[in-house]
């Protein structure tokens, strides 16, 4: 049987020949940053607390940090080497997501601030907001309809 | 001229490579055929505003380095053949647009580079041009920017992913007593195995290798190892791979003479490229720059070379389609 | 140190194992299912508020704070406990003003540093 037969089979050849991603080790990697990431947060809130903001103002001002880091590290391109390295670990913190901001604003600039920058912004950001926001206006008429 | 069997054509009159030219980019630069190349950039945007422009600047700072080293004015150039990857074939023809040479667009992905040796040798064959000019470009940031993420993109490129060749080559072919002449072009079927992964362009492009080089060897009867050396375009490592096992399955064992460009420009461990290099200035820089001098020193007398293309885009893998493969074949004797 | 004193280093062992995990299984998705990184910020942010919309996600939030708020499961939570508490208040009205309420902070701050950043920072390749 030769793998040029059909694609069935040449897709089960090449799935077999191709290097598969060092799982363990970005496993790890991830867990790690991402815990990290986490405990820097936390950090911020027990801080926040100790001010006295309450819970909700101390997990607004977590966000804002985190995601100010995170946009300050993409500015002095180092963010795209942590992510690199540590994968979901700090694409799934919401560095992750400022990350999916800056990143397109900053590549478009040269097709000016609008079109460019204003728009390509929400490249991966938009379907997040799209996604998020619905499904929180799908919970809050359900909460309207069943509480 | 004359056609051999279904694909190839035999060129009689041995149009000849007058001479090459090829510029890269900084990572490039870092790479084992660095002392190859004619220059070296080190700024990636080479003083311009975008990659766009830079690689419009690439192509066309390549023109003018051929074109002097060969010592044949743009007058003096009858057609240019030139090709990139960005949409509508912008940096060529943004590159070429002072050059007052009449001017063929192409586009064969990461082949057009070998496609515009096909075409402009039977230019030259025909007996009615005395020179014409064959170039292509890439670019690692406007590639990436076109077909997948951001630069500043926190993500993990993939094992099997290519890192797109920066920079351009570009030849003169003509009418001379010396070598090496183009002697034969096989251009190649589209050839699809269903392959949809994006970050997987040498296994999508393998099959289209192996059919052209079946075809060429069929149509002239020459064996593979007729060559010193059989050179594809940009499968990489697994693309490489994949062409030897799948050649041994048509009977022919190429192990031995075959090697890939995306291969040779990088160094793999140390580059961090994965699966190494692709993009129209893969086989253009590696054939201009290296190739093409291990040619005129005698190392290699006989060269097959084969680019490969990936005949995709950004809408057609989102919409899900497989990724068809083109390569088209010349072979280059002294 | 003052402050340190008020730290809760419990809360911070569950923070930092929570937030591992929650990372490792986006880990496990990008590199056996190759999603792309858009598709898994969308799964985990749709996850969250379904999470938060039943009322699950909230005990991970007691359990260990920010290794629970900062993946993007606690935006896709915040997002729906916003608009639920709204709805309280409102009606119906809340459910479509709450959820970006309670995030507000958090879009805006992102949109804004990016928009300055990408005024003063240039992308750069990597060059090794």
């Amino acid at each position: 049987m030769n793998p040029t037969d059909s694609p069935k089979e040449y897709g089960e050849y090449v799935k077999k020949k191709a290097p598969n991603s060092p799982i363990l080790k970005d496993c790890f990697n991830a867990f790690w940053v991402g815990g990290l990431i986490c405990c820097i947060g936390q950090l911020i809130f027990f801080f926040c607390q100790y001010k006295g903001l309450d819970e909700t103002a101390s997990s607004t001002v977590v966000s804002i940090s985190l995601i100010g880091i995170a946009i300050f590290l993409s500015a002095i391109n180092v963010f795209n080497r942590i992510g690199k390295f540590a994968g979901a670990g700090s694409l799934i913190p919401i560095t992750g997501f400022a990350n999916s901001i800056v990143s397109p604003a900053m590549e478009y600039k040269s097709e000016g601030y609008v079109m460019g920058v204003g728009a390509k912004m929400f490249t991966v950001a938009g379907p997040v907001l799209v996604y998020g926001i619905s499904a929180s206006v799908i919970v809050g008429i359900l909460a309207c309809l069943f509480m | 001229m004359k056609k051999l069997g279904k694909q190839t054509l035999q060129l009689d009159n041995k149009p000849s490579i007058l001479n090459t030219a090829a510029i890269v980019g900084p990572k490039e630069l870092n790479g084992p055929l660095a002392k190859y190349f004619d220059k070296c950039v080190e700024d990636e945007f080479w003083g311009e505003a975008s990659w766009e422009k830079a690689e419009s600047k690439f192509i066309k700072e390549t023109v003018s380095t051929v074109l002097g080293k060969a010592n044949v004015s743009s007058s003096d150039i009858d057609y240019v053949f030139a090709g990139d990857l960005l949409n509508q074939c912008i940096s060529s023809s943004f590159g070429m647009r002072d050059t007052n040479i009449p001017f063929f667009g192409l586009f064969g992905a990461c082949s057009t580079f070998v496609e515009g040796l096909c075409l402009g040798s039977v230019f030259i064959d025909s007996g009615a041009c005395k020179n014409v000019l064959c170039a292509t470009s890439s670019h690692f940031c406007s590639a990436e920017k076109q077909f997948r993420f951001p630069l500043e993109l926190g993500n993990q490129r993939t094992p099997t992913s290519q890192w797109t060749v920066t920079g351009s080559g570009a030849v003169v072919l003509g009418k001379s007593d010396t070598g090496p002449y183009i002697t034969h072009i096989t251009p190649g079927k589209i050839v699809d195995l269903g392959i949809k992964d994006a970050n997987n362009m040498g296994a999508a492009m393998a099959p289209a290798a192996l059919s052209t080089l079946c075809a060429h060897l069929e149509d002239t009867g020459r064996s593979p190892d007729y060559y010193d050396a059989i050179i594809t375009g940009d499968l990489g490592y697994l693309g490489k791979d994949i062409l030897i096992d799948i050649a041994k399955t048509k009977g022919y064992d190429i192990a031995s003479i075959y090697n890939d460009c995306g291969v040779l420009i990088f160094d793999k461990k140390k580059q961090d490229t994965h699966s190494g290099g692709s993009g129209c200035a893969c086989i253009a820089t590696v054939f201009s720059g290296y190739l093409y001098k291990m040619m005129k020193e005698n190392n290699i007398k006989k060269l097959l070379l084969i680019a490969t293309g990936a005949l995709t885009n950004a809408t057609t893998s989102q919409q899900g389609e497989s990724i068809p493969g083109i390569a088209h074949a010349v072979a280059i004797e002294m | 140190m003052e402050y340190f004193q008020s730290i809760d280093w419990m809360t911070m062992l569950n923070c930092f194992i929570i937030g591992g995990i929650i990372c490792v299984v986006g880990q496990i998705l990008i590199d056996k299912t190759k999603l792309t990184p858009a598709r898994i910020l969308v799964v985990y942010v749709t996850l969250g508020a379904i999470l938060g919309g039943l009322g699950i996600y909230k005990y991970l939030i007691d359990f260990a704070g920010c290794g629970a708020t900062v993946p993007l499961t606690g935006f896709g939570a915040n997002l729906a406990k916003g608009a639920m508490e709204a709805v309280k208040e409102q009606g119906l009205l809340g459910a479509f003003t709450g959820g970006v309420k309670a995030c507000a902070g958090g879009i805006a701050a992102a949109v804004f540093f990016g928009y300055i950043a990408s005024l003063v920072a240039k992308p750069k390749i990597k060059k090794q």
